[in-house]
């Protein structure tokens, strides 16, 4: 029978790798989606529900629209219509704002962007000197360029204002006011004196406590009532003041939480150092308390800048009004989702960018220990 | 080295009680005549305005009517009652949105943790979709490109031919209690009572004997059978109003406002994706030794989740979760830009424009806004206080 045998391989078979069921499509599937059977059927449906929602929208929000035009004439009716947002795009910008004066908005507009990048581009110099520009050089110069009146600059009243450029306006003054009040209310709440500290719990406790459209509302209409008569008090002022004074609460609780943070023998090295409060404060308590709550702080502005929106209930023209007085526009009539919908695109690019850039500086700033 | 005489101390004005006092005085002397310079102002104001004070006006005829009111409201009622509506309607659609943003907000947030890349990817797109466009945006969104957008009332789309969803709302069939209904009601009060005692009782017992009660199985018998029980006893005193095309609108039924749909729908969308992320940091906060912990010793996977996780994390979420639903009650009163008859929109709004008397009217709104977020802090601080960890 020892002849019969004579298909032996010569040599051993080349060793073969086991099938690697984690590499690869196939093994990223099996191990994210479908590694159980109830994770299969949730994949699917997930699948089914998303290719219900999303194809459709896509279709609507790109393939089917209209892009090009400038009438009303242009919409085909099967998608979307953009030119409902090109049409009327200069003043979803500017607003009302004289249109030879524009190039005084798109000034302030790309010296806000140049600041904005050079403060938040870690690689670039002098972060201190341009920081102080944009917390005071800035606003002081804005200001003097979009109000006029002086310098040769003709004066535009704020009720031409309008679109992006108020919202940013309203976001801008919000943010620089409301961060120095903040740390002031912030550093009172902690003071040892009891009247300050009552005058600061209240004062914080009363703005967290009502809902920022009623602060609105007592800026429009009670604020007129206590300065006297003669006063004039514009209405883009009143409602600065009340968005100030709403966020700086805010703001105020949110710096508290860095000062708690700061282990107390920091102060107290900084008080046998003969240090006075202000140095302490300044020098040691304040720059480390407030890198720990960069992320807390970015936050309050991406909920400040999101309820900029409000000012629209007391008659102001922000990006979101102004969308909103175009849609009753007769010729316009029935654009009510591509009007949100862009709407909702601007504030989600500005507030989803925000948000990154807290989360990415929060990492950076990371110097601790990492768990 | 102790130093005795006061001549070594220095001046007057390094002396720290006497800045605080100082800092303390010019504070108080600045808050008062800042006070006494603004009412002067405003009474000024007032008279040359000619506008009344004091709160009589809420004995006065509001003479309008309100579209969605929760007891009786007529053009004849007093400011007052509109008050009382008012703040109803602002509970209304809180409550209402408090349930849903809460029930999806814990199901986005623990999606988020899923072992399926799709699902928690699909959980995350949403939390940063939703909470990064402003509310307003989103109400305008829901009352204006949705609902406002649906067909008339004779088109409606329809459900089971009992459901129906038009421009003017949702119609809902509506329960019409008949005599003896009452008994109902009062029998599921004696069911959650019962309830409630017996799992004091099971939790006693469980700690004397160290035997368990199957309190889930139990309780869930007693909440549903006893009220079904009654129910049926009491030969079934319910009926139910199909609602019916008549005319141009619809009748019986219950119909829920197309603001009130708007703003319930934005407020839950917008909420539960800032819920989402406290429940999901909550769940993430729980150490995984815990687990580990509770997996040695042989503990099974749904004890694990309801004895341990679960209390340690809420310990972290339901601070922040109250806080949130605070903020979402607050944020009710968006509802004046769609014109669902809150608080803010009847009483600040209208009432406020036709009397004038603005600074009652604000400080009452902003007066319940302040109880509503006292009491909450007060039971907050509560709980806080409860579920505090015992450090020994």
């Amino acid at each position: 029978m020892a002849d019969t045998i004579t298909t032996t391989e010569p040599e051993m078979v080349a060793e073969r790798r086991p099938p690697d069921l984690r590499r690869g499509l196939l093994g990223w599937l099996h191990a994210n989606l479908f590694n159980t059977p109830l994770n299969g059927v949730v994949t699917l449906i997930t699948v089914t529900l998303l290719s219900m929602l999303l194809w459709p929208a896509l279709q609507w929000a790109v393939f089917q629209a209209d892009w090009l035009g400038d009438s009303r004439e242009a919409c085909s009716g099967e998608g979307a219509c953009w030119v409902f947002i090109s049409a009327r795009f200069e003043s979803i910008v500017y607003g009302f704002y004289p249109e030879a004066e524009r190039w005084r908005v798109d000034l302030v507009f790309v010296l806000l962007a140049v600041l904005i990048a050079w403060l938040v581009i870690p690689r670039l110099p002098a972060k201190r000197w341009v920081g102080v520009f944009a917390l005071v050089g800035f606003p002081v110069l804005a200001f003097f360029l979009l109000v006029g009146g002086s310098f040769g600059l003709t004066h535009v009243p704020t009720r031409e204002w309008g679109g992006v450029m108020l919202t940013l306006t309203i976001a801008t003054v919000g943010i620089v006011g409301s961060l120095p009040i903040g740390v002031v209310l912030a550093l009172g709440r902690r003071s040892k004196m009891p009247l300050v500290r009552g005058f600061c719990v209240v004062f914080i406790e009363f703005w967290r406590g009502v809902p920022l459209i009623t602060v609105l509302f007592m800026a429009s209409v009670m604020l007129p009532l206590f300065v006297p008569t003669q006063v004039e008090f514009d209405k883009l002022l009143r409602a600065l003041v009340g968005i100030m004074f709403f966020w700086s609460a805010y703001m105020a609780e949110v710096v508290r939480g860095g000062l708690q943070a700061i282990p107390s023998g920091q102060e107290e090295a900084a008080k046998a150092m003969g240090m006075g409060y202000w140095q302490r404060m300044g020098l040691i308590v304040l720059p480390q308390s407030l890198k720990l709550v960069i992320p807390g702080i970015v936050n309050t502005f991406i909920a400040l800048f999101k309820d900029t929106s409000l000012v629209l209930i007391i008659g102001l023209f922000d990006l979101l009004a102004i969308i909103r007085a175009g849609l009753t526009d007769s010729n316009w009539l029935g654009f009510a989702t591509e009007g949100y919908v862009f709407a909702a695109l601007v504030f989600w690019v500005f507030c989803f960018g925000m948000s990154r850039y807290s989360q990415y500086i929060e990492r950076r700033l990371h110097t601790g220990h990492r768990n | 080295m102790l130093r005795s005489s006061s001549r070594e101390r220095g001046p007057l004005w390094r002396d720290p009680t006497f800045r605080a006092l100082l800092v303390q005085g010019i504070l108080l002397l600045a808050l008062g005549a800042f006070i006494a310079m603004v009412v002067s102002n405003t009474l000024a104001n007032l008279e040359a305005r000619g506008i009344t004070t004091g709160f009589d006006f809420l004995q006065d005829r509001a003479g309008f009517s309100i579209p969605q009111t929760l007891i009786d409201y007529s053009g004849d009622s007093t400011y007052a009652r509109t008050f009382v509506v008012g703040l109803l309607n602002t509970l209304l659609v809180s409550a209402l949105g408090i349930v849903t943003a809460t029930l999806i907000g814990f199901a986005v947030g623990i999606a988020r943790l899923s072992p399926n890349w799709l699902l928690a990817r699909l959980a995350t797109a949403y939390v940063e979709i939703f909470r990064n466009i402003p509310l307003l945006v989103q109400i305008l969104f829901w009352y204006f490109a949705v609902l406002q957008a649906l067909p008339s009332p004779r088109n409606s789309h329809s459900l089971f031919e009992a459901i129906f969803l038009n421009v003017r709302g949702v119609v809902l069939p509506g329960p019409q209690p008949l005599d003896g209904f009452a008994a109902t009601p009062w029998a599921l009060l004696a069911a959650v009572i019962a309830t409630a005692g017996l799992v004091r009782y099971a939790r006693r017992r469980q700690a004397q004997t160290g035997q368990a009660l199957p309190i889930f199985k139990l309780g869930a018998l007693i909440l549903i059978g006893l009220p079904a029980l009654t129910f049926v006893a009491t030969g079934m005193p319910l009926e139910w109003s199909i609602p019916s095309l008549a005319g141009f609108n619809f009748q019986g039924g219950v119909t829920i406002l197309p603001e009130l749909m708007a703003l319930w729908l934005a407020l839950s969308i917008y909420t539960a994706s800032f819920i989402a992320e406290i429940v999901r940091s909550g769940i993430q906060s729980v150490p995984q030794g815990q687990v580990e912990a509770a997996k040695a010793l042989s503990l099974p996977g749904g004890i694990i989740l309801r004895k341990v996780v679960i209390p340690q994390a809420m310990r972290v979420i339901v601070p922040q979760l109250t806080s949130q639903h605070l903020n979402l009650i607050k944020n009710s009163s968006l509802a004046t830009a769609i014109g669902y008859p809150d608080l803010v929109a009847v009483f600040s709004g209208t009432a406020l424009n036709q009397t004038g008397q603005a600074i009652e009217i604000v400080a009452m709104t902003m007066g319940v806004y302040l109880l509503i977020n006292l009491v909450v802090s007060a039971l907050m601080n509560l709980y806080n206080a409860r579920t505090l960890l015992k450090e020994r």
